[in-house]
């Protein structure tokens, strides 16, 4: 074993060694770098014989590919360590919260009126507006309330000088969707309306969603159906009904529909939601619709005593009063 | 409508308890709102004759009773009633009772005084809200009788919400024929006879007011005891119906109301002049109602009037100076039919709602002016004696309401029900109700008794037929027919997605009362047009909103009052102005916000909103519109709740859509508020309206992008920089970034420094760098000279 071998022998030990990737980068310039042990070697080459040239070659050669190997091992290593290292640092605390804006939310009152109304476009209801502040025939007499019939006293009314009112139900929408039009008819009219009344349990302002089916064999029993796959499906579990008779001046028969209410937290009762019937054919015939050949149904329900019951809210006025910390509990 | 149970039912026995009595009328459409139990706790309890009274030896308020009660001895009965007395009847607790509300009665020692019972007030019998002393009881109420059985208990007071269609129960008589017709019971109405005229007492009776009074009857009944007492009976169902005891004529005028539904009303006749006349009031005649109150009258009311003028307002109220008092010896009754015309809102416009008003309002039976005055002739009698002259009748019979023969088709009744009900059921019903009937080739021909009103077209008679039938014998049938597709424009965005979009920005929103008070609106200046109610619930919600800020500020201001400071809120709803004819109704968006820019978290510096940050929520619903570049702002002819220097008005084509910016420091200080808001309100509809979106050919060529820094006065604004940038690059400018603003060090006092970024592409070929410098110099010579820019280094 010459100088040479000795010399490679101890550069692969100490390549082994190497502590860094720097301490390694030195290395290899000491052995392979233009001055360094086995270029040098490579170099002598050229003054030995040709015999001699060839036995040697081979013998630095072997060595330059063994150092080669053992860098680029000793480099995998080193670099793995690195990387390993630089891993740890990077490390984050993945619980801290995300980065991003408050969310808000729609009102209450906005996602029932929303959800009602979308229940009944897959029936083919299409929306339908009308003025909130109205006349006297659209809101009363061509609904088949008389002047001064004891019906209007049902109905708290806001009355502007004029004449004028602000529209006590949403019923005027089906006059002014009717007139000018031919059945079939499905509309639905959500939107506010207005009572000259204010306690716990009465707001000046709320809303409402009105609905009309006219057709050719349009009947009682539609409506029953109707209703309850409403009631049903925007509750999502089998409510119990009844349809009571009750008389509204712009239909007959007319009904109002109680619920069976069992939220668990009270003993059962019957809640009234909402109140419908026929159409009275001087609807019909106000309208210019021929109450011989078609007939139809019309139903009205308070958009709040819907939410009140869906998301448990205790007290209507709740929902006028913007209090932020009510409203968070909607927004999900 | 509240009456007593138990005379219901002596004039109808349905067999039925009193739940399914109770369920029963509600699901025939005569809902029950309450139902008082009455008298269930009375065993035990009698009537009592208190036949000694001494103050207690130890306590000033107490007396000792001796009482007799049906016992072989009288009864030592501690009490401490005001009213206790020697003489007296009143109900005894006799020991082993239990009251209302568990009160057991025990022998009990007061101040060494041993009580064997308690003598009774009405609360304390559960009979009665009283509790101001003993129930006094009649002098001939025999002694040690079960006072349930002396009182006709156990009872319920059943209170009724009547429809206005039904006026025909509003007389127990009427109602019991719905009851008997429900429950196939028999009816037993009350005694009709004539009384034997005893004396030949007349007075004159003229109709001069045509059909709005087509019959009046009355009688004169001499030599009355006015002071007669009311029997317990009478009392008691009267009380059950929520009427007080007045006097025996009242009283008696009262039942009869009550049991068949004929309001009647008895004049004191030696105060009366001459001949009864029903007839219109003329301009301005005066009279005192009962209960002192003057009023004035003109031609829309119906008068009773006689020689001396008016006497009564026909089918309302009565007169005082007429009126029957303790000192009356000879009464005239009046049982009249008024037209439900002539009778409708003339009590409103006194002011007032009487039992006869809210009857004749609704209707009457015509045909019931004779019975009644027969059964109130009788009971009076009975009660307070008299002699009865003959009854005096005035009648039109031509203005007599006619109820109309009805065709009821079998086929329009299956077609509004969705059910085919049998003849034989039909039939069944419609007899049951009172109607004649005649079959025809389609179904039948139906007439309706006189007391029903609201009977005058096939759909009453099919309402009546479903009603009996019962509602829940009608199958629930799924709707079928023609699915017409329901289209919405895509042209058009849902105000959802608006609102979607303001939530997911951090705004919740609101729902404000759409009236407000007139001054709010004049703090910010926004009651020109302003419309406003005539009998609005106060000031404060007297007048139309025009604008949605006032709203969501008094929300804002409570919010923060709760010591939540970061508020956003926002609201979709009308707005309304006087317009010409009809108030305009505009739907608004509007939008507030107070507090920092960002909720508060780790890795992001708080910082105060701005008025920029507003502008991106907004541009934010203008971009899921048409896009923020079709919107213009300026500061031209601001509205007056904005602060003049940070408002804007939003414009497309140029019209006005609404407003954005901070509220004016005056406003804030006016509504008190310490920090500042910025808020935007516009118009929905034009923010709703959105063109198609169209696939045009994507840029073949890349683009180039040029980086410039300007310096200018501050008083320019970036649109008009940027419509020069523009107007000089043309179509070859893709697209103009803002990203830098400066002003201070290094930048001349009031200039600003705008550092920008031009992205340049041409649809026909790759640009070269001698393009984009050409470009540069065109934008840097425009900047030069349409808004004084100099071109930094």
């Amino acid at each position: 074993m010459d100088a040479f071998n000795t010399r490679i022998e101890q550069a692969r030990a100490a390549i082994a060694e190497a502590a860094s990737l720097e301490a390694l980068e030195a290395l290899r310039v000491s052995l392979l770098g233009k001055s360094g042990l086995v270029t040098v070697e490579l170099k002598a080459l050229g003054t030995m014989t040709a015999e001699a040239r060839k036995l040697r070659g081979a013998e630095v050669n072997r060595a330059r590919d063994r150092l080669l190997e053992d860098l680029a091992a000793r480099r995998a290593v080193l670099e793995d360590a690195a990387f390993t290292v630089r891993l740890a640092d990077e490390r984050l605390d993945v619980t801290l919260p995300g980065r991003r804006g408050e969310r808000g939310g729609l009102h209450p009152v906005t996602q029932t009126l929303e959800r009602i109304a979308d229940l009944f476009a897959r029936l083919g209801y299409a929306r339908a507006d009308g003025p909130e502040i109205e006349d006297d025939w659209h809101n009363f007499e061509a609904l088949n309330f008389p002047p001064h019939h004891p019906a209007r006293a049902m109905h708290d009314t806001f009355y502007f000088d004029d004449g004028r009112l602000l529209r006590t139900h949403t019923s005027p929408v089906q006059v002014r969707a009717m007139s000018g039009r031919q059945p079939p008819i499905r509309l639905i009219a959500p939107g506010k309306v207005y009572r000259s009344d204010s306690d716990q349990t009465h707001s000046p302002m709320f809303h409402q969603i009105e609905g009309l089916c006219v057709g050719e064999g349009v009947g009682f029993a539609d409506l029953k159906g109707t209703l309850d796959a409403f009631v049903r499906a925007f509750f999502e579990r089998d409510c119990t009904m009844r349809f009571r008779p009750s008389y509204f001046p712009f239909t007959e028969p007319s009904a109002e529909v109680d619920i069976r209410w069992d939220d668990g937290s009270a003993a059962p009762q019957w809640l009234e939601v909402l109140g419908c019937g026929m159409v009275h054919p001087r609807v019909l015939d106000n309208c210019g619709i021929d109450s011989e050949r078609y007939t139809g149904f019309a139903f009205g329900l308070g958009v709040e005593r819907f939410a009140m019951l869906r998301y448990g809210v205790g007290d209507l006025r709740a929902f006028f009063e913007n209090d932020l910390r009510f409203l968070r509990q909607f927004a999900s | 409508m509240k009456f007593s149970e138990n005379w219901l039912r002596a004039l109808v026995d349905p067999r039925v308890d009193r739940a399914a009595l109770v369920h029963g009328l509600t699901m025939a459409g005569l809902e029950v709102e309450t139902v008082t139990v009455l008298g269930d706790c009375l065993r035990q309890v009698r009537v009592a004759h208190i036949v000694d009274c001494q103050p207690h030896p130890q306590a000033g308020r107490l007396r000792v009773c001796r009482v007799e009660a049906g016992e072989s001895s009288p009864l030592t009965i501690v009490c401490g009633a005001p009213n206790a007395r020697i003489g007296l009847k009143a109900p005894l607790a006799m020991i082993g009772a239990t009251l209302t509300g568990g009160v057991s009665i025990k022998a009990a020692v007061l101040r060494g005084v041993e009580s064997q019972g308690m003598l009774c007030s009405a609360r304390e019998l559960g009979l009665d809200a009283d509790a101001s002393g003993l129930l006094e009881l009649p002098d001939d109420a025999p002694t040690g009788m079960p006072l349930a059985d002396y009182l006709g208990l156990p009872d319920a007071s059943i209170e009724l919400k009547l429809t206005p269609n039904r006026p025909d129960c509003l007389g127990l008589l009427g109602l019991a024929h719905d009851v008997a017709a429900l429950f196939g019971a028999a009816l037993r109405p009350p005694p009709l006879q004539a009384v034997p005229v005893q004396s030949g007492a007349r007075r004159g009776i003229r109709l001069e007011a045509g059909a709005d009074c087509p019959r009046y009857l009355g009688r004169i009944i001499e030599a009355i005891d006015a002071n007669a007492v009311t029997p317990i009976w009478m009392a008691e169902r009267l009380r059950r119906a929520g009427l007080r005891c007045i006097s025996a004529v009242v009283d008696v005028a009262n039942y009869v109301m009550l049991e068949l539904g004929q309001p009647l009303h008895a004049f004191d006749n030696d105060r009366l002049r001459g001949e009864i006349v029903v007839r219109h009031a003329g301009e301005s005649e005066h009279l005192v109602l009962l209960g002192g109150s003057e009023v004035v009258l003109d031609p829309r009311f119906l008068l009773i009037a006689d020689d001396g003028g008016p006497l009564a307002v026909a089918g309302v109220v009565g007169g005082q100076p007429s009126a029957v008092n303790a000192s009356t010896r000879n009464v005239f009754l009046e049982s009249a039919h008024f037209a439900p015309a002539a009778i409708i809102g003339r009590a409103r416009r006194l002011g007032l709602h009487t039992d006869a008003s809210h009857r004749f309002e609704r209707g009457v039976d015509p045909e019931l002016p004779e019975r009644a005055l027969e059964r109130a002739s009788a009971l009076l009698l009975a009660i307070a004696g008299g002699r009865p002259g003959p009854i005096l009748r005035a009648e039109r019979p031509e203005d007599l309401p006619l109820r109309p023969e009805v065709r009821l088709r079998r086929a329009r009744l299956a077609t509004v029900l969705g059910i085919a009900i049998d003849d034989d059921e039909v039939e069944r019903i419609l007899r049951a109700l009172d109607m004649q009937l005649a079959e025809d080739d389609a179904g039948w021909r139906v007439r309706a008794p006189t007391r029903r009103f609201d009977i005058g077209r096939e759909e009453d008679l099919i309402e009546e037929v479903a009603r009996m039938h019962g509602y829940d014998r009608i199958p629930v049938q799924r709707p079928s027919g023609e699915l017409a597709l329901v289209a919405d424009s895509e042209e058009r965005l849902p105000i959802g997605v608006l609102r979607e979009q303001l939530a997911a920005r951090g705004y919740h929103e609101a729902i404000n009362l759409a009236f407000v008070a007139a001054a709010q609106l004049a703090i910010w200046k926004a009651n020109e047009g302003a419309v406003a109610l005539s009998n609005p619930l106060s000031a404060d919600l007297a007048v139309m909103r025009t604008t949605l800020l006032p709203g969501l500020a008094q929300a804002l201001v409570a919010n923060r009052n709760r010591q939540l400071t970061r508020v956003r809120l926002f609201e979709t709803g009308r707005c309304f102005r006087a317009g010409t004819g009809a108030p305009v109704e505009t739907e608004h968006l509007a939008a507030m916000a107070s507090g920092t820019a960002d909720a508060e978290q780790w890795g992001v510096p708080e910082r105060a909103l701005d008025f920029h940050d507003l502008k991106g929520d907004l541009e934010s619903l203008l971009s899921l519109g048409s896009g923020p570049a079709e919107y213009q702002f300026d500061a031209e002819d601001l509205p007056g709740w904005l602060h003049p220097g940070r408002g804007a008005r939003i414009r497309r084509g140029g019209h006005v859509l609404g407003a954005l910016g901070a509220l004016h420091p005056r406003l804030l200080k006016a509504l008190g508020l310490d920090a500042d808001v910025y808020a935007f309100e516009i118009e929905l509809d034009p923010l709703r309206a959105r063109a198609l979106p169209h696939a045009g050919e994507l840029p073949r060529f890349p683009g180039l992008r040029r980086d410039l820094a300007f310096e200018m006065p501050q008083d320019v604004p970036w649109a008009a920089v940027a419509a020069s940038v523009r107007g000089a690059i043309g179509e070859r400018l893709a697209e103009l970034r803002l990203f830098d603003q400066y002003a201070g060090h290094g930048v001349t006092i009031g200039h600003k420094s705008l550092a920008m970024g031009l992205i340049l592409q041409d649809r026909s070929r790759t640009l070269t760098d001698e393009d984009a410098n050409e470009s540069m110099r065109e934008a840097v010579a425009a900047l030069q000279r349409d808004c004084h820019a100099r071109l930094r280094g």
